[in-house]
């Protein structure tokens, strides 16, 4: 699709995303592989551009992945987070910030159902109030916490140490993007960009110099499937879907991914070392990883924090060729260590993935 | 229409997600499912929508509701603005609510996601908790996570996150008053019902099978036929 066509789409899924003022919400799975990202975005948004994101340590999941495994009925689901809004309207706020992909998705459809049956809103007011004693609340305004940084993605350029450039050669990086599926799927208009060409990721990485590369299964899941990953004997359904958009990017030769959503990037990193391991097949040059970032990531980087800062030494491909093709500078001999320094061991290297 | 199918449409997600299907296929060509498994969502809406119990009975039992990622993908590309995957969320509600998930094998895997997921999300207020997470049943999460994981306090701590701890931050202990919350809101809206029953159903069948409840749980984990995957 030529380039005009996708603005024109782009400009027909305007967000608003307001610049400040926020409730977070932190992800089960990012807090538990990613957890540096989280505090990288309070850490940009607070620190660096004087932002008020406030936090709660009484939130808690919204129970989407137990939702999503069919545990647990629509109306508790709904209720977990009725019990989310309120407590950001009981501490003053009106703008929702999520980490969490499932949760936006799930939030956008209770909303949206709400909206369709208002005595099942009615209902779950009660239920809130019954089991919480708490009052019921709707945000003013659902954002995802990528949604954020796309919204302050040209203040961090402009503040910005590094850009996603080939220090050697001068020309941009090449970049696939991957968006989680309930990002915008379901309701395209909640999405910056919509569905089919999300333009969220897309706007950071142009924004921080890198160049957008297309490929067939650009739209693909990555294969979490909820059930289908959670049992061991169902996990080939997730590497498959992984496997199928390796396959399908490797000819254009991408440096890195970057990703919004907090299990995908676990996914396509891991996957990348099973692959390696049980079939010798690598998707980078010279037996190299294809290295997967969140977007909280790439933005710290393009910051200048400490790649072990951001948590980098916890992705099983190795970062390091991306961080010398933009030029960061890091030491190895701290890659694995604790706080202060405390030595904590190292992971053992695989010799199929380097 | 029958009993089975007034009950289906009672569920807010077959009502968001049924108008009428026109079987142009479209969303098995864009499915993940249905590229590996033996799977059909342009069949199952269809034989929703024929309203007949016996054909949604057959679904309730069969092994194929449970192929479905609930990715949501088809249903940006659906022409009819339907959602295969919200009418497979309501199919897989209904299948538990009669108990007739346990005459198949992926629906048996219930058992496992009730007790792991909702334990973390009772006990611990996430979905996924890291300590429960061992490596030893994850082997995909690579050296990285066999090194991360025995040493989860320090990488945690190094990372600036606050594991078990109070106050907020990444992975804080959530207060008991607010486990206790998540607790009442289970038990009021059939959560705590649910998972009883799922629970009862398999400990029946490991009795029948005349496993321990770990020795069930072990067999679910890891067992699984090639009949459900398309090329075989
Ligand atoms: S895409 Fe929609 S209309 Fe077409 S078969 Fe699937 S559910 Fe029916
Ligand atoms: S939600 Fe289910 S039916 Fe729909 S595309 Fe995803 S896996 Fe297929």
């Amino acid at each position: 699709m030529i380039y005009e066509g996708k603005q024109k789409i782009w400009s027909e899924y305007q967000k608003e995303i307001p610049d400040d003022h926020y409730f977070y919400v932190r992800s089960c799975i990012r807090q538990s592989f990613f957890p540096a990202s989280e505090r990288t975005l309070l850490d940009i948004a607070r620190n660096k551009l004087g932002k008020d994101i406030f936090e709660t340590e009484h939130h808690t999941t919204c129970g989407g992945i137990a939702y999503h495994s069919d545990t647990i009925p629509q109306e508790t689901v709904m209720t977990i987070i009725a019990r989310q809004f309120a407590l950001m309207a009981k501490n003053g706020y009106e703008n929702y910030v999520c980490s969490c992909i499932t949760s936006f998705g799930l939030y956008c459809e209770t909303l949206e159902t709400w909206r369709e049956f208002p005595a099942l809103q009615e209902k779950i007011a009660d239920n809130l109030w019954k089991s919480c004693k708490l009052e019921f609340a709707k945000p003013k305004f659902l954002v995802h916490a990528s949604d954020l940084v796309f919204k302050y993605r040209n203040q961090i350029a402009a503040k910005g140490k590094y850009k996603l450039v080939n220090i050697k050669t001068g020309e941009p990086l090449r970049v696939v993007e991957h968006i989680g599926c309930h990002y915008s799927k379901m309701f395209p208009s909640k999405g910056v960009g919509g569905a089919e060409y999300p333009y969220v990721l897309v706007g950071m990485v142009e924004a921080w110099g890198g160049k957008i590369i297309d490929y067939p299964e650009r739209r693909h899941c990555c294969g979490f499937g909820f059930r289908q990953y959670l049992i061991k004997s169902n996990r080939s359904y997730s590497l498959s879907n992984t496997h199928k958009k390796f396959e399908s990017m490797a000819p254009f030769e991408p440096d890195m991914i970057i990703t919004n959503c907090p299990g995908c990037p676990y996914f396509l990193d891991r996957w990348q070392y099973v692959i390696a391991e049980s079939q010798g097949k690598t998707y980078g040059k010279d037996g190299r990883g294809i290295p997967v970032f969140t977007y909280e990531e790439v933005a710290g980087l393009v910051m200048g924090y400490d790649p072990w800062d951001l948590g980098l030494q916890t992705h099983q491909v190795p970062v390091e060729p991306l961080l010398d093709k933009i030029g960061i500078p890091y030491d190895p001999a701290k890659k694995y260590l604790g706080k202060d320094g405390k030595d904590i061991g190292k992971p053992i290297q695989p010799s199929c993935l380097k | 229409m029958g009993k089975l199918y007034d009950k289906l449409m009672e569920d807010y997600r077959l009502k968001e997600g049924l108008n009428a299907c026109i079987n142009c296929g479209t969303c098995t060509a864009i499915c993940p499912a249905a590229e590996f498994y033996k799977y059909d969502p342009r069949r199952i809406v269809d034989m929703v929508q024929s309203g007949d119990d016996s054909v949604i009975e057959e679904l309730l039992k069969s092994e194929t509701i449970w192929y479905c990622g609930e990715c949501m993908s088809c249903v940006t590309r659906c022409p009819r603005k339907n959602a295969a995957g919200l009418i497979i969320m309501a199919l897989r509600n209904l299948s538990i609510e009669t108990g007739l998930f346990m005459e198949s094998e992926k629906g048996r895997q219930m058992y496992i996601l009730a007790k792991d997921l909702n334990h973390n999300v009772l006990n611990y207020g996430y979905c996924v908790y890291p300590r429960n997470f061992p490596y030893e049943g994850h082997p995909e999460a690579g050296p990285v996570w066999e090194w991360e994981h025995a040493h989860l306090d320090d990488v945690f701590e190094r990372l600036g996150a606050n594991l078990d701890g109070d106050g907020p931050g990444a992975m804080r202990k959530i207060p008991a008053e607010n486990l206790e919350q998540l607790k009442r809101i289970y038990d009021i809206t059939g959560a705590t019902e649910r998972l009883e029953k799922i629970k009862q159903a398999g400990l029946k069948k490991a009795a029948e099978l005349g496993l321990t409840e770990e020795e069930y749980i072990q067999k679910l984990y890891t067992e699984g036929t090639k009949m459900h995957l398309n090329h075989c």
